[in-house]
């Protein structure tokens, strides 16, 4: 008898949680609803340049109060595979998109990618403050880096590293989602070549100075908007001989400093009114700024 | 009332079955998920398993070269050997001092001791993953380079610490109620017949918890195995084939956590990470599998 009951209203209790399911359905649409009105821009990729995207935010929140950025890094690879399923409306991207990616995008969403260059990044090669070596050249940096490359110690490139245990070369690199390990890649190793391996490949453009400020064998590259006291960045010759240059906004403007590159944005098809505004608002001389204050060369220069 | 009742009881006829078959279910749940889970991973990975993938050279080439351009290559014994020897190197260290913890616990201290230990314990179990990278990354990395002298303190041993102390609060937990299954009569047939403190712990009180032992020892392996942010922090992540615990090394886990973000759904990357996990979950398997096998034959020897 009392199971009986017992059983009765556990049967009752499960209809109304189905009904209850199926009403708050009904009102979570709602909630979508509203903030339709309030809109979001989503933002995600390149890790190089996820300070400046933020800085970006933060700022266009007091300029256009109405619409709200969400910005994440994760990596260059990730934005466009975030573009590729179409969850964000504008994917960062320290590397240009290759056309298989384009391709990708195209068939998943049935838009084609449109490229924005928004700044320009040196490519900046950091050593422990207290390491001796002023300068390297490209094709240092390809014995040190690439594969069946033949320098692996500090000595080798004619410096005596003192702080240094045994004189190892520790080659820091970055995940193979990042932008950044892309270019460095194309613009050391050229377009077939690969990398040692056996780097250290940290998660983010800030761990690899972190880990070099703190290691004095280490060598690693990094967006030069990351640079601290702690560490040195090389100046860069593009042999051996040649007249070596430093991670400079002049020296990327100029051309003299061999591994700058474009910084993009890629939006999905023509950008949507408020997406517009947004990157309109980036060329402008106030987000411009932005990417001088956050250490990277604005694009109206050149 | 009466026919209140009656409603109840017809309403309890269809119930019980109903009920019943919900319990068998979340019985039969876990089996379902298991096969479900493994289904769903080798699927995704499936076309390139059996189309294209040289498994004799996935499983005994160390050279991990997924997004090359010229020349892919998927080998992944370095990976193997990565996690094989952090794991076995946080065993090390783990299975005396989790195993002796227990002992002590359950044994040596006295009741208001054993709960501030107990909690204790439990608390170091509650720390999240990242934190134990984070403190592998900072504090662990400074403290290897200025003890051993060696250039870089993200290596084997510094992953194999942090995991050791992930996996030394399961040991202790597990392995003390092991220990307190263990009747009191036996305690006290051992010291009647004049046995030391010493002689019940190794005599009567190890060989009859064995099983619950092993166990304990074997869930903090798939602690270990399993871990993937806290390695992914500390080990380095570099693909090598490890001839020191200072050597860095790379893990099967933080590849995949590192990687499968990028990998472009379907590509062959993406289906090789869906491989690594396949084969991560069969050593799951045989480790789980070999434990049965043991612990059935010394409950049969014994």
């Amino acid at each position: 008898m009392f199971n009986q009951v017992l059983c009765a209203i556990v049967t009752v209790a499960f209809c109304l949680f189905l009904n209850g399911c199926t009403k708050k359905d009904e009102t979570g649409q709602k909630n979508e609803a509203n903030t339709a009105e309030k809109s979001v821009i989503q933002n995600a990729g390149s890790d190089t340049m996820v300070n400046l995207a933020q800085a970006w935010a933060e700022e266009y929140a007091t300029v256009e109060p109405n619409v709200s950025l969400e910005v994440s890094g994760g990596g260059s690879g990730t934005g466009i595979a975030a573009l590729v399923s179409g969850t964000v409306d504008i994917a960062n991207c320290s590397r240009q998109m290759t056309p298989a990616e384009n391709e990708r995008v195209i068939q998943s969403t049935g838009e084609a990618p449109k490229e924005f260059i928004v700044g320009y990044d040196a490519l900046a090669v950091y050593v422990h403050k207290d390491n001796p070596l002023a300068e390297i050249s490209i094709g240092q940096l390809a014995a040190i880096y690439g594969e069946g490359g033949d320098i692996t110690e500090w000595s080798q490139l004619g410096i005596d590293n003192s702080e240094c245990a045994n004189d190892e070369i520790i080659r820091v690199s970055r995940q193979s989602n990042s932008g950044t390990f892309f270019y460095f890649r194309e613009a050391i190793l050229g377009k077939n070549r690969d990398y040692k391996l056996g780097s250290r490949d940290l998660h983010g453009s800030k761990d690899v100075v972190e880990l070099v400020a703190h290691t004095p064998c280490a060598i690693g590259y990094s967006g030069m908007g990351y640079a601290t006291e702690e560490v040195k960045m090389l100046k860069i010759a593009q042999t051996t001989g040649d007249p070596a240059y430093g991670p400079t906004a002049q020296g990327v403007l100029d051309g003299t400093y061999p591994i700058a590159r474009p910084l993009y944005m890629y939006s999905l098809g023509t950008p949507e009114p408020q997406e517009q505004s947004y990157l309109d608002w980036i060329f402008s001389p106030a987000g411009q700024s932005i990417v001088e204050k956050t250490g990277y060369v604005p694009v109206g220069q050149k | 009332m009466r026919t209140i009742l009656n409603i109840f009881h017809q309403l309890g006829r269809w119930c019980e079955p109903v009920i019943e078959g919900i319990i068998r279910l979340c019985g039969i749940s876990a089996i379902i998920f298991v096969f479900g889970i493994f289904f769903f991973v080798f699927r995704e990975g499936m076309g390139f398993f059996f189309g294209g993938l040289d498994i004799i050279e996935f499983l005994t080439s160390p050279e991990w070269y997924p997004t090359s351009v010229s020349n892919k290559r998927y080998g992944v014994l370095a990976l193997i050997a990565g996690t094989f020897s952090v794991t076995v190197l946080a065993m090390f260290l783990a299975v005396p001092f989790g195993l002796g913890a227990a002992i002590f616990v359950s044994e040596f201290c006295g009741p208001k001791l054993k709960e501030t230990l107990k909690i204790v314990i439990e608390l170091l179990a509650a720390i999240p993953s990242v934190v134990w990278g984070f403190i592998g990354l900072t504090v662990m990395n400074a403290l290897i380079i200025e003890l051993f002298n060696v250039p870089i303190g993200l290596t084997m041993l510094n992953g194999g610490i942090i995991l050791a102390l992930m996996s030394v609060p399961i040991i202790v937990s597990i392995g003390e109620d092991a220990l307190k299954a263990v009747p009191d009569s036996y305690r006290e047939a051992a010291e009647a017949l004049g046995a030391t403190r010493w002689q019940v712990i190794y005599r009567v009180l190890l060989p009859t918890a064995k099983n619950g032992l092993l166990a304990a020892v074997l869930l903090g392996v798939g602690r270990a195995v399993g871990e993937t942010m806290a390695v992914l922090m500390t080990t380095g992540h570099a693909v090598k084939m490890p001839t020191s615990p200072f050597d860095s090394v790379r893990t099967l886990t933080a590849t995949i956590a590192a990687e499968l973000g990028e990998a472009a759904v379907g590509s062959d990357h993406y289906q090789i990470l869906f491989i690594i996990g396949v084969l991560l979950f069969t050593i799951t398997f045989i480790v789980n599998f070999v434990t049965d096998l043991v612990i059935k034959g010394i409950r049969e020897k014994a």
